[in-house]
């Protein structure tokens, strides 16, 4: 089964590299991981997608959360999210095809962030079944390369897992120990 | 104040008195501030005995160890040892000197990327990069060794670092959370786990180490049946006629018997390691599992908890003893009386016997170390532990080699005469430390049983390789025990009958200072009871096979 995670990381040197080992050593299986910053300064948020059975999915939850700059991780398994993957797709066009790659893309609500004379590049964006879609449609024109973010993800409502919320009343968790340490 | 000497001034913050170490390049001007330091550095023979110095240090005092170790192959001798301090969760602090900044990432002497290198086998690591940092930095790493589940934590530390001038406050113990209450709701369900329960077993861990008082009483108020893991040894008084003994592959037949036949199994402070468990979709098959342990991702790691208690050994017993009242286990007593009296049966003269005859000379609250072989096992199958933090030995990652620096840690650490026990094959993995014992007339009382073989090792070939002995005899190279130890300036005994280990061990044991004894048992015995590898405990071999009736004796 597929579980989707939120980790909030603390900004410190290796700490994916932390997080990756983990996974390797551990064996658990990732489809996807993206990280980006987070509107708190200090702290990076990564989704990742595990294929794992429940009681591992809990596994990789804990292991996870035992990692010093590792903040805390949300299995959205168990709550409502919503998640948005982008594509950039490079697709093959002919003079008789072009028409209809523009249709399909418009359809899709990709945009056409490259126009050349043999080839199209497309943004879209979207969740996993239509971006799959997307690629499928494109497929029989000759896709030349593609390039994906990697799904990401967030709670719905108001009692969001934004960083600030997440660690409202437990301020200590936010303040890394060693705040204020001489800039590199 | 310099980097080097606000990483001494935060040690010290910190009550740490002893370091275990030993200097090269990169490390040296932590050295030289060392020369004008009241913190004692005890100088090892290699870094990986620091390590296991600083373990034995911390397993027998439950607070931190600290070992240190220069850049390159210095840090990489300390792997080990951080590798057996993460599986044992013992909290060590770990120092090394690294090259300079800017030559970090140059392959530039000596330099070895040990951050990279321990980030699996350390609960966490550190690389400074500023003077400014290092106190703060220290005392975060004592922090999180010393917190929740302990481990080693290392912090490596440039040599310009070490140089760099800083005035930034040096920073004492960081508080630590009070210990863990349990929720109400993961008490209430044990409660009435244990209410119906009508063959219940507690099996306590090395993690229970702080917490043996809540356990007697739990076990003396409910009746309760106790089993101690080899990490536990001692958690529970071995006179106590409520101990099952140990668990596992070579566990007693009372512990594995009430485990496969228990209907409510509670998990102390321990992981449900392998060698425990056996086959795991055998372990317990009977029982519901109540787990309580301050590391969330043991419970259900390895055996489904139906009661998975997040809290403090401590906190959590305290609250279920005063829940609960006397049980009825008269039934379940009768058969687990039994089974206590069923002991294997063992040769009249060998390393069980030796062992025992050690054991007998000791007191309930001599620290007794052992390395890893079959000499370990006897150790933990006979010597009766009465008190927690007395047993010391390499559980999780079973290091040769283990013993002879671990107990020099620990005598340091209590002052007191400690008792090694090790083999012909993993004393000489370090056997370097006995310089160690010389330079500082460390009372540690060295006992090698000399089989002929890497004991263990030749077991399993035997009992599962048709006896092909693939590269284990040692006789014929061993070197002399008491002629090596003699050229370390150590006083050296030898015994081959039981009548002369009788003498030996008095004299051995009268040694003021350090002391070897080599005992010469016979070679091809076997330690028994035994769960084979890949078997459930229901499958264990209570007795050796081959052994004759007329050779008998019962231990
Ligand atoms: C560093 C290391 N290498 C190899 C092993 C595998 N091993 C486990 S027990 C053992 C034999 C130990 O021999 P000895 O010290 O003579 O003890 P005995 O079993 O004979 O009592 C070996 C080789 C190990 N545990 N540790
Ligand atoms: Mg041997």
């Amino acid at each position: 089964m597929k579980h989707i995670f939120s980790a909030f990381l603390r900004d410190e040197p290796r700490v994916l590299t932390r997080v990756t080992s983990l996974f390797a050593r551990r064996g658990y299986n990732i489809d996807s991981l993206s990280v980006g910053a987070t509107e708190q300064r200090g702290i990076s948020r990564m989704t990742f997608i595990a294929d794992a059975p429940a009681e591992m999915a809990n596994q990789i939850q804990r292991q996870l959360e035992k990692l010093e700059d590792v903040i805390r991780v949300v299995n959205h398994a168990v709550e409502k999210f919503v998640d948005r993957e982008l594509v950039l797709l490079k697709v093959k066009i002919t003079p008789e095809t072009r028409l209809e790659v523009r249709m399909i893309a418009e359809d899709f609500r990709a945009r056409n962030v490259d126009v050349g004379s043999q080839s199209y590049v497309f943004e879209v964006t979207g969740d996993e079944g239509k971006i799959t879609a997307f690629i499928e449609q494109m497929r029989p024109f000759g896709i030349i390369e593609t390039m994906r973010t990697g799904r990401v993800a967030l709670s719905r409502g108001s009692n969001a897992d934004i960083a600030s919320q997440v660690y409202e009343g437990s301020s200590s968790a936010l303040e890394h120990p060693l705040a204020g340490m001489a800039a590199d | 104040m310099n980097g080097a000497e606000a990483l001494l001034k935060t040690l010290e913050a910190h009550g740490v008195t002893t370091i275990f170490g030993h200097p090269g390049g990169t490390i040296m001007p932590v050295y030289d501030a060392l020369y004008d330091s009241p913190i004692q550095h005890i100088l090892v023979r290699h870094e990986q005995g620091g390590g296991h110095a600083a373990e034995g240090w911390a397993r027998v005092t439950g607070g931190l160890g600290v070992c240190m170790a220069t850049s390159g192959p210095g840090a990489t001798n300390l792997v080990t040892a951080l590798a057996d301090a993460m599986m044992d969760s013992l909290p060590i602090l770990a120092i090394t000197g690294n090259v300079a900044r800017p030559l970090i990432g140059t392959d530039a002497f000596q330099e070895a990327d040990i951050t990279g290198i321990t980030m699996p086998i350390t609960k966490h690591n550190f690389l400074v990069r500023h003077a400014d940092d290092v106190s703060k930095t220290v005392a975060e790493a004592i922090r999180i060794a010393l917190s929740g589940r302990p481990g080693p934590v290392l912090v490596d530390l440039p040599k310009d670092v070490q140089l760099e001038l800083t005035t930034a406050p040096i920073v004492g113990p960081i508080p630590r959370p009070a210990a863990l209450i349990p929720s109400d709701s993961s008490i209430e369900i044990a409660l009435g786990m244990l209410r119906n329960a009508k063959q219940p077993v507690l099996m306590v861990g090395g993690g229970a180490s702080d917490a043996a008082p809540a356990v007697l009483e739990f076990a003396h108020k409910t009746g309760i049946p106790v089993i101690t893991t080899l990490m536990g040894l001692g958690n529970f008084p071995a006179s106590d006629p409520q101990w099952l003994g140990m668990p596992g592959m070579h566990g007693s037949v009372a512990a594995n018997r009430a485990i496969t036949n228990s209907d409510v199994l509670i998990g102390l402070g321990m992981r449900f390691d392998d060698r425990v468990t056996g086959k795991t979709s055998r372990f317990a098959q009977n029982a519901k599992i109540i787990h309580i342990d301050i590391d969330t991702a043991e419970h259900s790691k390895l055996i489904p908890a139906f009661c998975a208690i997040h809290g403090d050994a401590t906190e959590t017993l305290t609250r279920l003893t005063a829940s609960l009242e006397p049980m009825d286990l008269t039934d379940w007593w009768v058969k687990l009386t039994d089974w206590q009296a069923r002991q294997p049966n063992r040769p009249a003269w060998g390393a069980a016997a030796a062992i025992q005859m050690i054991s007998s000379q000791l007191s309930g609250d001599t620290i007794v170390v052992s390395d890893v072989g079959q000499h370990q096992m006897l150790t933990a199958q006979l010597h009766p532990f009465e008190q927690p933090r007395k047993w010391v030995n390499s559980g999780g990652a079973g290091t040769m080699g283990f013993a002879l620096p671990a107990a020099l840690g620990a005598s340091l650490a209590t002052k007191q005469m400690v008792v090694a026990i090790a083999g012909d094959g993993s004393s000489q993995m370090t056997i370097q430390e006995l310089a160690t014992l010389r330079k500082y007339d460390i009372p540690v009382k060295f006992a090698i049983i000399n089989n002929g073989y890497l004991g263990m090792v030749r077991q399993w070939q035997e009992m599962f390789h048709a006896k092909r002995y693939s590269e284990v005899y040692l006789e014929d190279s061993n070197p002399d025990f008491p002629i090596l130890a003699s050229a370390y300036r150590i006083p050296g005994f030898a015994a081959s009958t039981p009548d002369e280990l009788e003498t030996c061990i008095k004299e051995w044991l009268a040694v003021d200072g350090p002391a070897v004894l080599e005992v010469r048992v016979p070679q091809e015995s076997n330690v028994f009871p035994m769960v084979p590898a890949g078997k459930g405990l229901d499958e264990m071999l209570d007795d050796d096979p081959k052994l004759e009736a007329k050779e008998l004796v019962t231990a």
